[in-house]
């Protein structure tokens, strides 16, 4: 085999797996917020609602494609797949166990980065695109939260790529094996005080990146109905949909990888149990960041702006060089 | 009248926006013409009437027996108030003597509807700030299944859930069934208790709080020119509550505190609904423990619903609903019809603050403002 058709083999897998677990993990959260709100959630299609998702599936490909006749057909037509393609282009660099995944770029991580905030042209074209002043508002807000909360994301995720002293994902996961006194695992997570702080600016960036609740006002429906995919329906909300689980779950990743160990684990020399671990992690992060949706109510936009400019730009700025300076005090290693 | 406030911005381009008649915070069928500066409001046209149902005139149709089930339907969320405010009138121009366990009957309906409408404004609120798909709807579903528990208390009572018929001229239609007294006070311990962790979960939670603390500022002047009432009124530093400043139904014979909040925002009027919950509550269980024996209406028996005659004359009656003061005028000419009705809606008093206030807030607090305000449009629009 060429190493372009395996390329291709391997990359169609990850796609095809990325879908997949968008729309379970659409099944999961859902399970997860009706047992916080003392409900029961989908139940009825297949055994306790397994097949709940290819049902919304099915239900979305059926639907009619409305286009508003006001809307910029070109910009609103092509919005969803701009939106779609660095959401699940940022699962290229991510490597799932050691050796699988498509591509262990050296910038990995500065790949991953770059490319995940690509997300706000497809947004800004369908607010843009669709003529309606709710989903206008709503664009005009995604680009201010976007362009605020990428500095501190970024910021955030560096200090383990400063700690681990490469910008490879593997490698960055592999800086992070042994234990601490035996038994606490050497994640960045457990690294004294830096690692804990930096965690909590990378979670609260992500949440504002992923637009969750509380930081979810580019959707906004009490305000702005649903904000920028306001006239979208069919398989183009579908898309756009698709586009936002799989940031969210590709952030999770990331977030497992730097902060968690990645596949780390015990038995994880197997590929397939590391990949498991990996996984585990990945899901405990996305569960903590729907366990945050479904409990706090939406902050406004100033106050959105103010806590990442007056807040956490300036601590992760701080954390970052902390850092830098306790690797140049040893020496040039962090760990 | 204070005149609407006009925030001035130099040169720059301004949005229109239409929030409502269809829209996920309306409360109903509410249309505010928003005038944008960015995300600031610059200035509001409210537009109301999408469920105007002429309900006054309906009021001249009907007899005094048939139209207190009709009353609760001005204010469906509410339900109990509407229908309280009616009898009273009718009453009061009739001069009909209400037997003492009516009178405590009706404390007892008035002050659970009250714990049921806040439970509903709790829910609706937060999902206005947190989003269906948020924190929002968690508060939601909690305080609504507490609304289910009073409602449920509401069908064993009168066998309706949402619209009672519970009150007619001269006392109550039903008595207690028997085990209801039971089943009632374990919900309002359970009530009692659930309100204790929303306000937990709500007041620990400095998001809840950036969102609500110093926003929709009501000052006690505004206030007084309105003529806004209930918890608004009351979370603008006035010390006023009909069941203190006007008793009715025999409310001179319980123990209770009026809160009174001096900052006149969205977490005063917040602080005000709590409060009211739980003094609801100890209303209730004070009826409960206390209850008259003897009969529930000074006129049993109804045969025909032209059976009861108000002499000629005119009256207001009020009492204090879960949204505020709720009149009713009556004018009757000594049929069985009332020859004029007119309702004085809280929602509507209260609804009128909002061109003053919103004025400068950006638009995301138009809408916590408005679910702080807790307007039922069909009490609006009648």
């Amino acid at each position: 085999m060429t190493p372009l058709a395996h390329d291709a083999l391997v990359g169609f897998i990850v796609l095809n797996v990325v879908i997949g677990m968008v729309t379970y993990v659409t099944l999961l959260e859902r399970k997860f917020a009706a047992r916080m709100q003392s409900r029961i959630g989908p139940y009825y299609v297949g055994p306790h609602g397994l097949l709940q998702p290819i049902a919304d599936a099915i239900k979305l490909f059926i639907k009619e494609d409305v286009v508003p006749t006001r809307a910029d057909r070109w910009v609103y037509n092509l919005a969803p797949i701009v939106f779609l393609l660095p959401c699940v282009l940022i699962f290229a660099t991510l490597p799932f166990a050691p050796g699988l995944g498509v591509a262990d770029l050296n910038i990995g991580v500065l790949f991953f980065l770059a490319v995940s905030s690509l997300e706000i042209v497809g947004l800004f074209m369908g607010g843009w695109g669709s003529n309606n002043k709710y989903a206008l508002l709503s664009a005009m807000r995604a680009v201010n939260q976007i362009i605020s909360y990428d500095l501190p994301f970024v910021f955030a995720a560096f200090v383990p790529v400063v700690l681990a002293g490469s910008l490879q994902m593997s490698v960055i996961v592999t800086a992070q094996q042994g234990a601490w006194l035996g038994i606490v695992p050497k994640w960045f997570v457990f690294y004294p005080v830096i690692g804990q702080l930096a965690f909590v600016a990378f979670l609260v960036a992500t949440l504002a990146a992923e637009n969750r609740v509380p930081f979810d006002i580019l959707e906004a429906e009490s305000e702005l109905v649903a904000g920028f995919r306001v006239e979208y329906s069919g398989m183009k909300f579908a898309l756009i949909q698709l586009g936002e689980y799989a940031h969210m779950i590709g952030t999770s990743f990331l977030a497992a990888l730097l902060f968690l160990g990645g596949w780390l684990g015990p038995g994880s020399d197997h590929v397939l149990v590391g990949a498991l671990w990996f996984l585990l992690k990945a899901m405990f992060i996305f569960l903590v960041v729907t366990w945050v949706r479904w409990s706090f109510v939406r902050i406004r936009v100033d106050q959105i702006l103010a806590i990442s400019w007056k807040l956490l730009m300036p601590a992760s700025i701080v954390l970052l060089l902390a850092a830098a300076f306790w690797v140049a005090a040893r020496g040039g290693h962090g760990v | 009248m204070p005149e609407t406030l006009e925030i001035g911005y130099g040169g720059s381009e301004r949005l229109t926006m239409n929030m409502g008649p269809q829209h996920p915070s309306a409360h109903g069928v509410f249309r505010a013409i928003l005038t944008l500066e960015g995300e600031t409001v610059v200035g509001v046209d409210a537009v109301i009437g999408y469920l105007h149902r002429c309900h006054e005139k309906l009021g001249e149709t009907l007899t005094y027996v048939q139209y207190p089930s009709i009353a609760s339907k001005t204010d469906y969320v509410a339900a109990m108030t509407a229908e309280l405010a009616y009898v009273s009138a009718v009453e009061l121009v009739g001069k009909i003597e209400v037997p003492r366990r009516a009178q405590w009957l009706r404390v007892l309906a008035a002050e659970l509807q009250r714990v049921a409408s806040h439970c509903l404004w709790l829910g609706t609120w937060c999902m206005d700030m947190g989003g269906a798909l948020g924190g929002g709807a968690t508060v939601f579903l909690y305080a609504i299944r507490e609304r289910e528990d009073v409602l449920d208390l509401f069908e064993a009572l009168t066998g309706a859930r949402l619209l009672y018929g519970f009150h007619q001229p001269g006392g109550t239609r039903y008595d207690l069934p028997a085990g209801w007294t039971e089943q009632c006070r374990k919900t309002l311990d359970h009530v009692e208790q659930r309100i204790g962790e929303y306000e937990a979960m709500l007041e620990d939670n400095p998001f809840f709080l950036v969102r609500t603390q110093g926003v929709g500022v009501i000052s006690r002047e505004l206030a007084q020119e309105i003529g806004v009432s209930g918890p608004l009124l009351r979370g603008s530093g006035i010390d006023h509550d009909l069941r203190k400043a006007a008793p009715y139904s025999s409310y001179e014979h319980f123990q209770f505190r009026v809160p009174v909040e001096t900052a006149g925002d969205c977490f005063a009027r917040y602080r005000v609904r709590m409060v009211e919950f739980r003094e609801s509550i100890r209303i209730a269980r004070q009826v409960l423990d206390g209850l008259p024996e003897g009969p529930i209406s000074s006129r049993p028996g109804v045969k025909s619903v032209g059976q009861v005659r108000v002499p000629k004359g005119e009256g207001y009656a009020r009492v204090e609903g879960a949204r505020g003061e709720v009149g009713c005028y009556l004018v009757a000419d000594g049929g069985p019809k009332p020859y004029r009705l007119k309702w004085r809606g809280a929602s509507f008093s209260n609804l009128s603050v909002l061109p003053h206030i919103l004025p400068g807030v950006k638009v995301a607090d138009v809408v916590a403002i408005m679910g702080s305000v807790d307007p039922v449009f069909g009490e609006v629009d009648r």
